[in-house]
């Protein structure tokens, strides 16, 4: 048999804490192909740090213990941080959840993204420049030329999720992990950079790792779902099974969008576990 | 729907500083700087250098009464003595003992370094934020001051400035000032420059921020970090420009203890007497290194997410 | 009739020159009346965010009027403006000084304006947002994204305006979460008769929380809509119908 694209087996996080270490990730496992898997779970349930995890990019004195964390076979718990800088962004490519925050905010989108791709495919810089372009016409920006021209600050809340995503899909990764996406585009854009994100990955055969609280666009979108809570998980199920999940946060997800179609007074909360608050300020 | 966080009860001061929530404002700044604290105590290195820097100012503050000899009282029937029972780290041409005279001019050294770290080191940041967050011609003339100042060595510009002022402590301390402030604005101009366009500082403009305020209440505190440890880091460099200074006979004169100048003074006896030139060299050596090690420590301390 | 809360005229904002040039906001007018919340939604990059912050004066270089309770708005905005419009920014996470604690960056708006009594009116604006008095010891990177929204808008409440702007106060947010931080928005603007201009990318947001809506491509508001007709579908725009048809079809998936 041949390895899985991605696995992950009893992978565990602690964050240091002011006393002793905290829990953020309570050993999950997972493996995955060429396929697209989703994450759904609370705010705080570790989705992103388990995303940050395989790429390697916590902070340092962040924890992290697994029996396997494997890239294709490849060991990434025991690459050195020179082999993880050439994984990072080449074979595995992470779409972070703020984006605007991460990007540099001293130089262009252009000059970040035209960056990304010479360090990992090693083409001309006219090279560079045309498939930016191309890249950021793909995600639906309007007027790349300029855009290309602007500081990170100067970008819509959309547009640099947009900019993030085109950085990212340019090196042709292997392994897409996308935390977020689309949180700030509305429903007509976000379709159509999913699709975009679908062609991708399915022409060049990689993985993507979906991270949403977006119930109804994983379920869309992905094949498989993980629910998360608490640093754990809590179910796996196909996606098209997400509307009869038994999971009570899933339930109450659902029970708290706004309706279109008629007016509420208020809006229902789901009651939280008091344990979930405990966790958070560690 | 009241978010709550969960309260320990109260019980001994050790609990109240590891509660993971504050409730009163000094319960927070307590256990902010208790936390910084046990973020230096974990970093062996800049503890290690922190330790050393407080045995030696504590030394220079006790030291005349821990030692027979006076710093400048000779006696030349001792003159070149090697380190003995006596004399632990020997005599020097004039029979003076050697580490009376270090511990007095530690006094000297760590007295320039600090009042150097505390006249260049707000001057630069001052000088620096103010430049990134305003921008403008403000910028441009501070940052072409800055490239003037930086296109020269730091020794060869002190000594330029000691020149103009005439030797001496002070003014060797405003020369190395002068000298030491331009890479701090540098530095402090390029963190400013990252958090200008932030949400957050929008955020502090709607509520009415002055740009004054705007600059020292929130642009400093995000540059403050790396300048200080840049300051800690630069100590070092600035008690070699001192000691250089003194070296040359433009900064501390003799018969004054400082390391610089004692240096100079037993560099004619290194083949003879090694102890004159190598005793003030390591102590220089020594405050150097701990500065640098604290200084790298100081960066986890200073940024509260580093939790 | 009465002076609107807050009105637009005609603004207009552009970026760059020559050929990078940008009309980000194009003549756009619309008016607000007292305790009525106002929606905007529309594409992505046309221009939402760039009119909150010509209103509040963060972009200097607008054309057109903005009138407060009838009066242009001073130019540059001063104390007193700041004290009648406050906003709320997109993104919980970098709209919070990460170095200071939520009580000092709570109480910046009490020490510019020497106000009295500040511990009683932080801790009571916390409660408003249904914060515990404790939160205000914490720094931005202990609370969770929801918690963050919650002391921007503790934040813009703090000077009591009688106009709030709110860029997508939710997007960021879990959808419990969301439900929660409108609830307060909601409780709040009927308790002491806010006028909110609201911008979202979320159908369904703006419908829960307004009454008219304005739609924007690229720079211009192309239709003004009610909540009603917006529920009935009766949008006569392309973007919005596609926008409304999107949104149903979000629904009934699920
Ligand atoms: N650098 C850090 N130091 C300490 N704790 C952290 C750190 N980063 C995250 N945590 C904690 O770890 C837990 C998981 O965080 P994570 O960011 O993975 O959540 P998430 O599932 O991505 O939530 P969201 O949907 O809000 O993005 C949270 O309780 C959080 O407070
Ligand atoms: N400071 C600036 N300099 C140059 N162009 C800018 C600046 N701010 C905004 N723009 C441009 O103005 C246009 C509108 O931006 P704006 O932030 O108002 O969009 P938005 O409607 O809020 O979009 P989103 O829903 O993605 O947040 C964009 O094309 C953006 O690039
Ligand atoms: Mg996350
Ligand atoms: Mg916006």
């Amino acid at each position: 048999m041949t390895d899985p694209l991605l696995e992950v087996r009893n992978l565990r996080v602690a964050y240091p804490s002011a006393h002793g270490y905290s829990d953020a990730l309570r050993g999950i496992s997972f493996t995955l192909g060429r396929e697209k898997l989703g994450i759904v779970g609370e705010s705080g349930s570790g989705k992103s740090t388990a995303g940050r995890a395989i790429m390697r990019l916590l902070p340092p004195k962040a924890r992290v213990t697994a029996d396997a964390l494997r890239l294709s076979g490849f060991d990434l718990l025991g690459a050195s941080e020179r082999q993880m800088r050439d994984i990072r962004g080449g074979r595995i490519a992470m779409i972070l959840q703020d984006p605007r925050y991460a990007l540099n905010p001293l130089k262009t989108v252009g000059a970040q993204i035209m960056e990304s791709y010479r360090i990992h495919i090693k083409g001309s810089r006219a090279e560079a420049r045309d498939r930016m372009l191309a890249m950021l016409e793909d995600v639906r920006i309007r007027d790349p030329q300029r855009v290309t021209g602007l500081y990170p600050h100067e970008l819509s809340g959309g547009m640099g999720q947009r900019v993030m995503i085109a950085m990212m899909l340019i090196p042709s990764p292997k392994l897409v992990i996308a935390d977020e996406p689309t949180s700030a585009l509305d429903v007509t854009v976000r379709g159509q950079i999913l699709d975009v994100l679908n062609e991708r990955v399915e022409a060049q055969g990689a993985g993507l790792i979906l991270i949403s609280h977006d119930l109804p666009l994983v379920s869309d979108f992905c094949d498989r779902v993980l629910v998360m809570y608490g640093g754990q998980i809590m179910e796996e199920l196909a996606a098209h099974d997400l509307s009869q999940a038994s999971h009570p946060y899933t339930i109450a997800l659902n029970a708290s969008l706004p309706p279109l179609d008629h007016a509420v007074d208020e809006l229902i909360v789901p009651e939280y576990d008091p344990t979930w608050l405990t966790e958070a300020t560690e | 729907m009241t978010d709550t966080p969960v309260m320990q009860p109260r019980g001994s001061l050790r609990e109240w500083l590891r509660a993971p929530t504050a409730s009163s404002p000094r319960q927070a700044r307590a256990q902010a700087v208790w936390r910084g604290w046990q973020r230096l105590i974990t970093n062996r290195a800049a503890f290690a250098g922190l330790i050393v820097l407080l045995i030696l100012v504590t030394l220079a503050v006790v030291g005349p009464w821990l030692t027979p000899y006076s710093v400048m009282g000779q006696d030349l029937s001792v003159r070149l003595q090697p380190p003995s029972a006596q004399h632990l780290l020997g005599t020097d041409d004039l029979g003076r003992d050697i580490l009376t005279r270090i511990l007095y001019g530690a006094r000297i050294t760590l007295m320039m370094a600090a009042l150097v770290a505390v006249i260049a080191g707000p001057i630069g940041l001052a000088v620096g934020a103010t430049a990134g967050y305003l921008g403008g011609w403000f910028d441009i003339v501070a940052m072409r001051l800055v490239d003037v100042f930086l296109s020269f060595p730091s020794l060869i510009l002190a000594l330029a400035f000691v020149a103009a002022l005439g030797p001496g402590i002070e003014n060797a301390v405003i020369a190395i000032s002068l000298s030491a402030w331009p890479p701090i604005a540098r530095l402090a101009r390029a963190e400013a420059l990252t958090v200008r366009k932030s949400d957050y500082i929008a955020a502090a403009r709607l509520q009415g921020a002055s740009p004054m305020r705007l600059i020292m209440k929130h642009v400093m505190p995000i540059c403050l970090p790396s300048v200080v440890v840049r300051v800690t880091l630069n100590m070092a460099g600035i008690i070699l420009t001192a000691a250089g200074l003194g070296f040359l006979g433009l900064g501390a004169q003799p018969p004054s203890p400082e390391w610089g100048a004692m240096l100079a003074s037993g560099r004619q006896f290194m083949l003879t007497s090694w102890w004159l030139a190598a005793t003030p060299g390591a102590a220089i050596m020594l405050v150097s290194l701990s500065f640098n090690l604290l200084g790298d420590g100081l960066r986890d301390v200073l940024d509260p997410r580093n939790d | 009739m009465t002076t609107p809360s807050l009105e637009i005229v005609s603004l207009s904002v552009a970026f760059g020159h020559g050929r990078a040039s940008v009309q980000a906001v194009d003549k756009a007018s619309f008016r607000v009346a007292r305790g009525e919340a106002f929606g905007i939604i529309g594409e992505s990059g046309s221009g939402k965010s760039t009119i909150l912050r010509a209103i509040t004066g963060l972009h200097d270089g607008y054309d057109g009027d903005v009138l407060i309770n009838g009066n242009p708005a001073p130019r540059p905005r001063n104390r007193d403006f700041f004290k009648t419009v406050q906003m709320v920014f997109q993104d919980p996470y970098s709209s919070l000084h990460p170095r200071r604690m939520i009580r000092a960056t709570l109480m910046e708006p009490l020490e510019i304006y020497r106000l009295d009594r500040r511990e009683a009116r932080i801790a009571q604006v916390l409660l408003d947002v249904g914060l515990a008095p404790e939160f205000a010891y914490r720094y931005p990177h202990q609370l969770s994204g929801g918690q963050r929204q919650r002391v921007a808008v503790a934040r813009a409440l703090l000077l009591e305006p009688e106009i709030l702007l709110l860029d997508e106060p939710t997007s960021a947010l879990d959808v419990s979460v969301q439900a929660g931080v409108l609830n307060v928005l909601n409780a709040l603007r009927r308790a002491r008769g806010l006028s909110y201009v609201m911008v979202s990318h979320d159908l369904r947001v703006v419908a829960h929380m307004c009454s008219r809506i304005a739609v924007m491509t690229q720079g211009r508001i192309v239709e003004e809509l009610t909540v009603e007709d917006l529920r009935a579908q009766r949008a006569t725009q392309p973007y919005t119908r596609t926008l409304i048809a999107a949104s149903r079809a979000a629904v009934t998936a699920d």
